[in-house]
Parts: structure tokens; sequence; C-alpha cells
């Protein structure tokens, strides 16, 4: 299907004659896939070049301008029995990668000016000794001042700019100490050259900034590989829009390529990729991914529909719109920012750590000062030993301390199925006490199930299956599906807004509304039953029979809330659904406190609440509806399925059929908080230990070194230890 | 100690050449997939010898 998309949107002229395509393909995983994908497209003649990338399962493609139709790869690539779907890079996800290759090349210079210096610096530590000339001795420090002084100002600026930014909002994080200790390391070992001192610290401090360095490149990977991985998620989904060129003229298109005051077609089974307001046609639709809604509504010329509404009965044109004027996207447009300035207020563990740290490091090193002033030492001496304090405190283990262990815990949720959308949603999650679960589409699948299979012969199951392949409704998709059903029958006509129709065996057959195969009754028997179900009738004949189709729940939903329970975890349903579905839901569950019918801004108002109880709360949902209430929550998640706004604003996403990697984000964000806070006092340690030698001014530019790569030595073994798998 | 006059300035050269070296193959995208370069290294030659001939 997706061979008829049109590709011009992703097709880029790199020059030179030669076209680009970029398509994230699902199923590579290994480096077999890898060898074969690029042997059989570079064999077809005018490919330039085919690359994978395996580590975002990307493949780019350059062949010769006007030879080849871009569909042959997605169709040579589904011969070979993969997926391809085009995509492009989003604006997020290339300042993510420019960040993290602009990191990546200030830490080659860092390493490499500390790798030469350290070769000027041991002859030099060597040589204090045994009989280095002094003049030798001030060459090797001019020479050192001459690699690390440029590459310091170079390598540091991440450092400096940030630090810069926080003082002048007049607060501290992580970043003032680091920038005052590199600063003054620098100033002295400079001073101290000029004067012919001993010991210079160039050495040291360019170590500092590559170790910092190296924390903060481990940091903004994991931002840029979950990013790359969300991007071919959106690919993967391929939307596509049916877009009117003129009046009478359609074209498939990406609904990337959608642009306000396109108008749109809508057919009954299509979820609509955009948001706009209808102006012709008439339909049922299902806005249960927007409002959590399960039963349809009406939506005439004028109404407004989202991104994420299933079309049900009839055929829409909409008109695309930036801004709608729909009142529901304003609203919770409105309280997403709200909810989101909030979020900004939160306190991360190093922010915490370093507002305590900053203070404690420079009055440490100001009373060193006056103490050895009142002592009778020179004032040289007094800010010499000051300044080694300061470089021996400089927050080296600090800055790697939650990096590593965010990187490493990460890499274990990713083979859980759970992406994190933000570095600090590892500290949130482990923090929280109670979860509350949207239901529509997060603790019940967002695809529908036929309830009532048992009661119905097979064969009438698969001769309904192969009758409902020939209707676009999603109820008799559902079906379909449940019947296996792959061959349709043949000259089935469609009564719009009615179901199918047709003949088999000689005798009539038909699929849809109760009334239209005059299955009336068994559809109310059903529905005395079960009041959230949408019933279709199949006739075959005299034969009359009704299928209830509903949502059905994840299947180790119980197993989850369980699990939470056992953690002590509180668990709640607030969901926009109706009464009876969410009651039936919670008693299934057994889940004892629950909410329906709840507005966007009661699920705010509920979430208020419990935060002034003093409850830490994680919010999992997946509709337009929750989207304020997973920004406002103390943390959140969402199923892939989620609508975009949803996804967007959630700490993680999760993949799958599941529910248990909500459990796992919980259990691997624990053990990562733990390890987090171990760090931390492994630091502190070190500072303990480390300290009183500086303050006695026994610190040497060597044990400088030592203790720095010591310590962040230490913290890095001990943030692999977050790499144990959750068994979910 | 003459022997610095040319020992320095080699070592210094020579560090900046690895520098520069270490930029190209930032600049070249030797980074952007980690994982497949790690199996790249290993893998047969016959990819290569297939798309030399088919040129």
């Amino acid at each position: 299907m997706h061979a008829d998309i049109d590709f011009s949107h992703y097709l880029k002229n790199t020059g030179a004659g030669l076209v680009h395509l970029d398509l994230a393909v699902e199923g590579i995983n290994c480096a077999g896939c890898m060898a074969k994908i690029e042997r059989n497209l570079s064999n077809i003649p005018d490919v330039t070049s085919a690359r994978v990338n395996l580590t975002d399962s990307r493949l780019a493609l350059e062949w010769k301008a006007g030879t080849l139709e871009p569909a042959l790869f997605v169709s040579r690539l589904a011969e070979l029995g993969y997926k391809a779907y085009p995509f492009e890079r989003d604006d997020a996800e290339t300042l993510e990668a420019q960040r993290a290759q602009g990191l990546l090349r200030r830490l080659g210079v860092a390493a490499f000016a500390a790798m030469n210096v350290m070769m000027l610096s041991i002859p030099v530590w060597s040589g204090n000794v045994s009989d280095m000339l002094p003049e030798q001795r001030d060459f090797f420090h001019w020479l050192s001042a001459l690699i690390v002084l440029p590459a310091a100002a170079y390598s540091a600026q991440p450092f400096f700019s940030s630090a810069l930014s926080a003082l002048r909002a007049r607060g501290v994080n992580m970043d003032v100490p680091i920038s005052i200790g590199i600063v003054l390391a620098l100033a002295t070992s400079v001073i101290e050259t000029i004067n012919h001192a001993e010991h210079a610290y160039f050495d040291a401090a360019i170590m500092l900034i590559a170790f910092l360095l190296a924390g903060r490149y481990l940091d903004q990977n994991m931002r840029r590989r979950t990013r790359a991985f969300a991007g071919n998620l959106a690919a993967l989904k391929a939307e596509t829009a049916t877009k009117f060129i003129s009046p009478t003229e359609i074209r498939t298109v990406p609904a990337a390529a959608i642009r306000p005051g396109d108008i749109v077609l809508l057919r009954p089974g299509e979820r609509c990729a955009v948001d706009g307001n209808v102006i012709e046609g008439r339909s049922e639709v299902d806005q249960s991914l927007i409002t959590g809604e399960t039963l349809p509504a009406m939506v005439t010329p004028g109404s407004a529909v989202f991104a994420g509404t299933l079309v049900r009965s009839g055929t829409l044109r909409v008109r695309a719109s930036a801004a709608s004027g729909g009142t529901l996207l304003d609203e919770i447009s409105r309280l997403l920012d709200h909810a989101l300035q909030a979020r900004s207020r939160y306190l991360r563990l190093a922010e915490r750590a370093s507002r305590l740290y900053a203070p404690v490091v420079h009055a440490t090193a100001l009373l060193t000062m006056l103490g050895w002033l009142a002592y009778g030492a020179s004032f040289h001496d007094s800010i010499v030993t000051a300044i080694a304090v300061l470089i021996i405190t400089c927050p080296c283990a600090l800055g790697l301390a939650i990096p590593a262990v965010q990187t490493v815990a990460s890499g274990a949720l990713f083979g859980s199925g759970v992406l994190l959308n933000a570095g600090d949603a590892i500290e949130r999650v482990a923090e929280i006490d109670r979860v509350i679960l949207d239901k529509t589409g997060t603790l019940t699948l967002p695809e529908l199930d036929v309830a009532n299979l048992a009661e119905i012969p097979d064969d009438v199951v698969r001769l309904a299956g192969r009758l409902a392949l020939s209707s676009r409704h999603p109820v008799a998709a559902a079906v379909a599906r449940y019947a296996g059903a792959a061959s349709p029958l043949p000259d089935i006509q469609e009564e719009p807004g009615q179901g199918v129709h047709g003949l088999h065996e000689g005798r009539p057959i038909r699929l849809g509304r109760p009334s239209f195969c005059g299955a009336d009754d068994l559809a109310n028997e059903i529905l005395c039953r079960d009041p959230e179900a949408s019933v279709v009738a199949f006739s075959h004949g005299d034969s009359r029979y009704a299928f209830a189709v509903r949502q059905r729940l994840r299947p180790d939903a119980a197993e989850v809330v369980a699990g939470l329970a056992r953690m002590g975890v509180a668990v709640e349903i607030v969901s926009g659904d109706r009464e009876p579905a969410v009651r039936l839901a919670a008693e299934q569950l057994g889940v004892h406190e629950w909410r329906a019918g709840v507005s966007p801004v009661d699920k705010i108002a509920r979430l208020e609440e419990l935060a002034r109880q003093g409850c830490k709360v994680l919010m999992v949902g997946d509709g337009l509806n929750d989207a304020p209430a997973l920004a406002a929550a103390h943390a959140s998640m969402s199923p892939v399925t989620a609508t975009h706004l949803s996804r967007a604003v959630a700490d993680a996403v999760f993949l799958g059929e599941r529910l248990a990697p909500v459990l796992a984000e919980v259990k691997v964000s624990r053990r990562a908080l733990r390890l987090m806070r171990q760090n931390l006092w492994l630091a502190v340690i070190y500072n303990v230990l480390a300290v009183p030698i500086a303050i006695a001014g026994l610190v040497t530019p060597l044990i400088a070194a030592a203790a720095m790569s010591g310590s962040s030595i230490i913290v890095m073994l001990n943030a692999l230890r977050a790499r144990a798998r959750e068994a979910v | 100690m003459e022997v610095l006059i040319i020992l320095v300035p080699l070592a210094l050269s020579l560090g900046f050449v690895g520098l520069l070296g270490f930029l190209w193959s930032l600049k070249s995208g030797q980074y952007d997939d980690l994982d497949g370069a790690a199996w790249r290294a290993i893998a047969d030659d016959e990819p290569v010898s297939d798309h030399r001939g088919s040129k």
C-alpha cells in the first residue's frame, strides 16, 4: 500500500546529478541484515550508494537522478523481508544530533590536548624528584600552556556558557563551580609559570574538561538515540492523507506534506492525519484516541476533527487548519503550556547536589586561604593552596555520577521496550508512589476485539471474516482480523452506512448494521449484557448472528496492576469514558479507585489535589485529552500508539501490546536512582579523603591527576551496575 | 638538550596530525553508527567485491 505514496516530498537533490533518500527500515537487527540489504541494493544499476545505519535502523540511498523510481527500493526491501518507510529528520532530532556531534568534537580536542600535555607533565613530575633544571621545567610549562589554553578555551565553552546563563538568572548550577575551578586552575598555572614556580595544573585542568565532556556526551547521545528511534516510529506509522490537488483529482501524500488550507478526503475506516474542519459530508467518527470516549460521535459540515479521529461510516472532506478553531484543542494547548511551566520548576538531582556543593567548596577554599594567612604563610602560598583545594574538589566525579547511570539505565529500559524522552525522567519516575492510568488505549488495546467469538460457530466466523474483508468499516475490520480471513468473497457490494452484501452458495449474504441484516433482536440482547460493545450482524440465508466488537484490556494489565501494588504504588483509573465502561475495567483489574467522565481540566485538578496531599504521580495515558495531565504529572508515560502530542509531552514512550514496560520503568528507575545517590556519596567520600590533603598544601599536580581519574573511574564502574536487565 | 628543538615540534605536530585525523573522521560521519561499525570490521569482504563487480 505504501508503494503508491508520493515520494517527492522525501527526495533530496544532492547536486552532481544524484538523488538522496532516507528510509526507516523495520527489522534490521544484526550485521547479517546490514550486509544483505547493502549488497542487494547496491547491485541495482545506477545506485551509487546504499548504506545501512545499524544504530538507528535506517538506510541512506543515493542514485543517479531520473533513472529509478523510489518505490522500487521499498518493494525490493519487501522482497528481502523488511518493511521500509521514507522519513524526514525533524528539527528536534537534527538539533540533538548536532549537539552530540559538537560535544564529541570538543571531547576530541580536550582528549588530544590532555594526552599531549601528559607527555610533557610526566618528565616534570619525575624531574622534580631527580635533577631537572628550572629552565627546562619552565620551558615544559610554557609548552603545556601553549597547548592547554586554546584547547580549554574551545572545549570548555559548554560549561562556561551554561554557568554564565545560570548566573544571569541569579542561580547556581553544576557548571558554576566547574567553570570557576577551570578558570582559576588555568590562571594560577599561568602565574606560577611566569614566577618560575614548581607546580602548574595545566594537565589537571584539561583532564577535568575531558572527563566532564565525556559525561555530557553520554547524556546527549542517549537523547539523540531516543529521538532517532522516535523519528523511525513516526515514519513506520506511515501517516498519509488523501489530498485534493485539484477539485476533482486526489493523490496520497505523506501527512507531513499537508499544509493548512489543503482539502483532504477521508473515507470510512481511515484515520484522520490532520486537524481541520469538515466542509462536506456526514459521518460517525470514533474520537476515542482524542477524548477517551468509546461511543461514536456524529460530525457534520462545520464540525472540527482532530488527527487520530477514525471515520466510521461516511466520506468526509476536511479543510486542514494550523490553529484549529476547535475548542477542545485550544483548551488543551492552553492547559499544556501551563502544565509544562510547572514541570520546568522540578530540580534535578544534579542541580540539588550542586546547590549544596558550590557554597561548601567555595567556603572551604576561602577558609583554607584565611587559615594559612593566620598561620603566617605568605599571601602567595595561601592563595595557591586555596586554589589547589578548588581544583581537587572540582566536581569531576559529580559531573559523571548522574549521566553515566542515566545512559546505562536508559539502555536497560530500551531493552524492556521503554524509550525515554527526558533525561531526568528516571529520577522522577523513581520517586512516584501512585500511578494514574487512562483507560481507553492505555489499559485497553487501541484495536477492537471480537468479544463473543466462542458463541459463534467457526465456519460462520470464517465466512463472515471473508465477507468483512470487502468493508473498510473498522468494526468489520476487527471481525476480519479475528477470523484470520485472507481471501475476500467475489462480487460483494457495499451499501454506504449500512454494510456489505452479496450472494454466496446461492443464498444472500450480508454483514453490517443489525437492521441491515434483520438481526435487531440479537443486537439488543448483546447490548443489554454489554452496553459498551458495537454490534455487527451477519446473515446468510436465514441464519443470523451478531458479533460483539469492543475494546480489550491489554493481556497483562491485571498482572502489572498487581505488580505495582506489590511495590507499594497505589493505582487509580481516571478516564474520559463513561461510567459503566470504566467500572467494568476497574472491576476486571481489581482497581478500587476510579473516576469516569473526567474532562482534561478535571484530570489536572485531580493531579493537583494529589500533589497537595504530597503524592508523586506517574500518569500513563494516550489521548489528546490526556496530554495536559501527562505534562502536569510528576512523571508520565504514553503507549507508542498515542496521539502525537501525548507522545511528545510524555517522559517515556512504551512499545508493544503489553503494559509490562510500565512496571519495568518503575523498577529500573528506582534502582538507577539508588545508584545515582551511591555515586554522589562516592564523590563525597573522595572529597572527604582528598580535601584534607589539599588544605594541608600537599597536593602536587601528580596527586590531582591521579585523584581525579581514580574517582571518575570508580563512579563509572558503579554506574555499569544499572545494566542488569529487568525480567519482564 | 638541543635535541628538544627537534623533538618538541615533532611531538606537537604529531599530536596535531592525530587531532586533525580525529576531526576528519568525525566530519565524515564515522561516529554516526557505532553499532554498525563494530560489525563491519569483522564482516566478510564479499559485499565490497560484489560492489566492484557491478561497476
